[in-house]
């Protein structure tokens, strides 16, 4: 306690940034202009106002409106699914794609590995409209099939974006591969498979983690390609908020934003975990 | 103890692309034999490990394992394990795990396996070590388990790679002894690759020294020191003053270089084959040259194995280093050409004896230079 009084109390050191004026200010405006907001939208969740506008009371009464609104269920119902699916099919693809970008030398490589990262590059309004376009004129996609597979649009779209990622994550962490660990399970006895499954993907593995759950988080909260793609029967979660909010900002939208932000958070939070743990293990076992 | 060869490269050559990594070589080794290639990097010698791993395909030539040409058979299926320069100890497995890859991959049963694993731990020193992590253990450990997970399989040859090269100084020491003590114990022929001269005279039973892909010489360590066959062994293997010249006196027992490098010529104590006028390099290593006090007015001191005039020469010490045990000394001979000589100091006043810029004889026995036809 005194100790702290007398830091207090001496200038600044050098590199002691966060004890001057500037990065403090830059960090009171970070604060207010990104977290307020959200968390203005947190508290008016728990508002017992209809119109939201100032604050009336505590109230669970909106997430209890959120949970029985069943339109907005089937959106949740449908976001997720379409993040599950496009998610296992863009770990799946992304890895093949970090393996062959990895391993092998081919013509045109360059070429490749410039296309993979245009999703990222693509404006996604551009994405969108493309995807539009192409669910349109070139491949219809039949809408009266039965759930889940008149999401079929969606989730392609879905796969189209977010497996570039994937592939670049995971591209990211096979660098890392020390060739040695490869040659020593060969040299003792093991044939492919086995390298693959007992070496490469235990180096693999935390790349495969925090590209899957980019990928399902991307998919989860994307609203501009899905408004292009989606259908009257076909809403996701975010396509639904956003109709929601045309007609008026009650505290059920509020409280369904916090549901995906809590998720995105919790996701993120694992993703993060996972990651470190690996990457220190790894660090300190050469 | 018998001498059975138990690889043998025949006519191996490995290009890659235009460069050539390996050129014919011809190389026989012994079963029980600590065997070193030894050359500065990219001489070819990692690639010839390589190879006789399985790793990389000769592109001309045969290698014999026990008689039997693997030169087509891959890796896995080779009676041949391999230290890794960096290890490449598994890093998600437990020690215990790593040991008993190989025994898993393999098939053997899981009693066995775990004897097996104890075993080889505690002939590398590490028992009770099995539940650990390889992040929670120093490089040297590391390395220890690596020898053991290759051990564990009781290969025909054990392949090291550079095994010292990632230790520090002191480590580096006291490795040397131990694989040479574990070789003798486990009795398996280790063939190691290194570019560490000191490493390879220390450990190995016979080395070869590579440069350009070609074998230069094959012999053991002391041959190699004293008798080297080229410049390029003389030179690579410890220190060296070379001094060129033609070969003007070659009887049976005798023979007599004149060199221009320096104002006498050297008596050599046997015949060298050679015509008359041959161009040739005389080789004398530091430690062999002695250094004499030289007091104005009296005369060169003359070596009981060489005639009078032969083997001395005037010179002024114009650099000292001084490393403790021994020092060396930068000579200037009469005509300007430097020797490097060195003395060890055998009494605490010996440092004190010879000064800098102090005229001195230089002198060596007839027996000490080393002729060299390459």
């Amino acid at each position: 306690m005194s100790e702290l009084r007398i830091r207090d109390r001496t200038p600044p050191g050098p590199l002691e940034y966060l004890r001057r004026w500037p990065l403090r200010l830059w960090l009171a405006a970070v604060a207010v202009f990104l977290y307020a907001p959200l968390i203005t939208l947190m508290v008016f969740s728990f508002n017992n106002s209809k119109r939201n506008i100032v604050w009336r009371g505590f109230t669970l009464d909106y997430y209890v409106a959120a949970f029985q609104d069943s339109d907005l269920i089937a959106a949740f119902g449908n976001s997720l699914t379409i993040a599950f699916i496009s998610t296992v099919v863009s770990v799946a693809l992304g890895a093949l794609t970090a393996m062959l970008l990895w391993r092998f030398r081919f013509p045109g490589k360059t070429l490749f590995e410039g296309a993979l990262s245009l999703p990222i590059v693509v404006p996604e309004i551009c994405m969108g409209v493309a995807m539009l376009v192409f669910f349109t004129q070139i491949m219809p996609w039949p809408t009266s099939l039965p759930w889940p597979l008149n999401l079929g649009a969606i989730i392609i779209s879905h796969i189209s974006f977010s497996f570039s990622f994937v592939a670049i994550v995971i591209r990211a962490r096979l660098a890392s591969f020390n060739r040695e660990l490869e040659e020593a399970a060969r040299d003792l006895g093991a044939g492919e498979w086995r390298i693959f499954r007992d070496v490469i993907l235990p180096h693999m593995t935390p790349g495969l983690v925090a590209g899957g759950l980019l990928a399902f988080t991307l998919s989860l909260d994307d609203f501009v390609i899905t408004f292009f793609t989606s259908g009257p029967d076909t809403t996701t979660f975010p396509v639904k908020v956003y109709s929601m909010v045309r007609f008026s900002v009650t505290p059920e939208v509020n409280a369904a934003s916090t549901i995906l932000i809590v998720i995105t958070v919790a996701l993120t939070f694992i993703a993060l975990r996972l990651q470190g743990n690996d990457v220190a293990r790894n660090a300190a076992g050469g | 103890m018998t001498s059975k060869t138990i690889i043998r490269f025949e006519n191996v050559t490995k290009r890659f692309g235009k460069m050539v990594a390996v050129d014919k070589v011809d190389l026989s080794i012994e079963e029980g034999e600590f065997f070193a290639l030894l050359g500065p990097s990219g001489c070819g010698k990692t690639t010839l490990l390589r190879m006789l791993a399985g790793f990389e395909t000769p592109t001309e030539g045969r290698i014999l394992i026990d008689g039997q040409d693997v030169s087509r058979i891959p890796p896995n299926r080779r009676p041949v394990n391999m230290v890794f320069q960096s290890y490449a100890v598994f890093p998600h497995m437990t020690v215990a795990d790593n040991v008993a890859y190989g025994l898993v991959v393999d098939g053997v049963a899981k009693a066995e396996r775990d004897r097996r694993v104890e075993e080889a731990l505690s002939l590398v020193k590490l028992d009770g070590f099995g539940e650990r992590k390889p992040d929670q253990m120093s490089g040297g450990q590391r390395q220890r388990v690596a020898l053991a997970r290759a051990l564990v399989k009781r290969p025909r040859v054990l392949l090291l790679d550079e095994p010292l090269s990632a230790l520090d100084a002191k480590l580096r020491e006291a490795m040397r002894s131990e694989l040479a003590q574990l070789q003798e114990k486990v009795g398996i022929t280790f063939l190691m690759v290194t570019h560490d001269q000191d490493e390879a005279l220390a450990m190995a039973s016979r080395c070869a020294v590579m440069n350009r892909g070609l074998l230069q010489q094959v012999a053991t360590p002391s041959d190699l020191y004293e008798y080297p066959n080229s410049r390029f062994v003389a030179d690579f293997i410890g220190q060296v003053n070379l001094f060129d010249g033609k070969l003007t006196v070659d009887e049976p027992d005798h023979a007599v270089v004149t060199t221009t490098d320096l104002p006498t010529p050297v008596f050599l104590d046997h015949g060298v084959t050679g015509a008359h006028g041959t161009d040739l390099w005389v080789a004398l290593r530091p430690e062999k040259i002695e250094l004499h006090k030289r007091i104005e007015g009296q005369a060169a001191p003359v070596m009981e194995d060489a005639p009078a005039g032969h083997n001395v020469v005037a010179g002024i010490i114009r650099h000292i280093v001084y490393l403790g045990s021994e020092s060396t000394y930068d000579v200037e001979l009469e005509g300007g050409r430097h020797v490097r000589a060195l003395r060890s100091n055998l009494t605490r006043r010996d440092q004190e004896d010879l000064t800098w810029d102090e005229p001195v004889w230089v002198a060596w026995h007839a027996c000490s230079p080393a002729v060299l036809l390459s």
